[in-house]
């Protein structure tokens, strides 16, 4: 069993397409033997520079994000994106589309998409998806992107995950902004105002710099704010720019490490609730007694405080 | 542990109506199932590179040019060329009686006609992955 893991850990190493997709899918199922893999990659994989992008559905990501990894790409860079859409609470399926606007990429060797699903299903933060970035790490991709609709505080713990995130918006989201200060905005590195040839996209650029000029530490990363039309290829390379800038400045103010610490420390916390989930709530889930409370409780002879305090021996 | 079933729904050609498409992918994912599409006009290549990273489990090709006698075969050669033929190709569309024999032959699992209910497809490869 060691030696398949061995040899699945080389096949990821020499970037094998078949096998790193065939892993991400261990990971994301959970497998024992995806479990021994990512000790190992754990204990011998420094991540590769991580950049999120989020922002509205149809505010450019997609689009966006296939223009960078071209000017990348020119450079010879490898790069992996990682583009994940929710999983739908009612049914459990998911509609994977961001592939449909990274059609220009798409038979490039040395990029690699991979869709993702949220799948959380009792809330917290989908631990494979921090697991995939260091497989990608492993593979030999120098950047990697998240890319997540941005909304809901799902995708607000996924894009912490990255070293650099970028939130794109629109002209036209006009007041819709301001619901994002308390989120999105507060988590933003680079903003960027995409289809910047509509009218009041000024405007926007403005109101997004007095937002995050309300920063209060004056030392730290002052977020530019990039207008960009992405269909025209229009503003891009401020963005690419604005990237490595942001690098530069976590690494001279010793700030990269750090982050990494907080995301090792949030992955220690879902992995600890995946396993108390796994280990105590999913099966009171499925007794047939838990669903006997519930009637209990509807009738008024029991009260949900007792009852937890009972199924969980508290 | 989950296991979701994963699916790639592709057109592969010229051809640019992709409502059936879209209304599988919809049907499928409403059933539970994590559904990639890749839009317009994809060539071969796109196809089976797409259904590799994906990892995917079954792949469904939509196709309403009258085209599939030359790109289902493609395909084909190209999945068992990358090795990775053990996924389920099925196929959707317009695509004339005649040809199904020969389209099965070269390992299409299933040809499903206009007017087919998506519970049918659901049900088909919900049987084919638990094999």
């Amino acid at each position: 069993m060691e030696d398949n893991i061995d040899q699945l850990y080389a096949d990821i190493q020499r970037g094998n397409e078949n096998t790193i997709a065939k892993a991400i899918s261990m990971v994301e199922d959970g497998t024992k033997d995806a479990v021994k893999l990512m000790k190992k990659v754990y204990r011998n994989i420094e991540p590769a520079y991580l950049v999120g992008i989020s922002g509205p559905p149809g505010s450019g990501k997609s689009t966006i994000t296939q223009s960078i990894v071209q000017l990348w790409r020119k450079e010879n860079i490898k790069v992996a994106i990682i583009a994940i859409d929710p999983t739908s609470h009612f049914s459990g399926g998911a509609l994977l589309g961001d592939r449909i606007r990274m059609d220009k990429i798409s038979t490039d060797r040395g990029v690699f998409i991979r869709s993702m699903a949220t799948r959380g299903s009792l809330g917290g933060l989908n631990s494979s998806i921090y697991d995939t970035v260091l497989i990608f790490s492993l593979a030999g991709y120098e950047y990697i992107i998240i890319e997540t609709v941005g909304v809901g505080q799902n995708e607000i713990d996924i894009v912490k995950l990255a070293d650099t995130t970028i939130f794109v918006t629109v002209p036209e989201a006009g007041d819709e902004i301001q619901a994002y200060k308390a989120g999105l905005m507060e988590a933003g590195d680079i903003f960027v105002v995409n289809k910047a040839d509509r009218p009041k996209s000024e405007q926007m650029v403005l109101t997004i710099e007095q937002l995050v000029s309300f920063r209060g530490d004056k030392e730290i990363w002052k977020p530019p704010v990039l207008a960009t039309n992405a269909l025209q290829d229009e503003g891009i390379t401020d963005i690419k720019k604005s990237i490595n800038d942001h690098h530069i400045y976590l690494e001279e103010k010793d700030l990269l490490q750090k982050n990494r610490r907080e995301v090792i420390r949030a992955q220690m916390i879902n992995l600890m609730e995946k396993k108390l989930n796994e280990k105590f709530i999913s099966p009171i889930l499925k007794d047939q007694k838990f669903f006997k409370h519930i009637e209990l409780i509807c009738k008024k002879k029991e009260d949900p405080y007792s009852v937890v305090n009972e199924l969980l021996s508290l | 542990m989950d296991n979701f079933i994963k699916v790639l729904i592709a057109k592969p050609g010229l051809d640019g109506h992709d409502r059936g498409a879209k209304v599988i992918a919809r049907g499928l994912k409403e059933a539970g199932m994590e559904v990639v599409y890749t839009g317009l006009r994809q060539t071969p290549e796109q196809i089976v590179r797409s259904a590799i990273q994906e990892d995917v489990d079954v792949i469904g090709l939509s196709i309403l040019s009258g085209a599939h006698s030359y790109l289902f075969p493609e395909i084909m050669n190209r999945l068992k060329k990358a090795d990775h033929s053990d996924v389920a190709v099925i196929a959707g569309g317009i695509i004339p009686e005649d040809d199904h024999k020969k389209l099965k032959e070269l390992g299409i699992k299933a040809i499903f006609q206009p007017g087919t209910p998506i519970s049918k497809i659901v049900d088909f490869i919900e049987n084919e992955v638990q094999k």
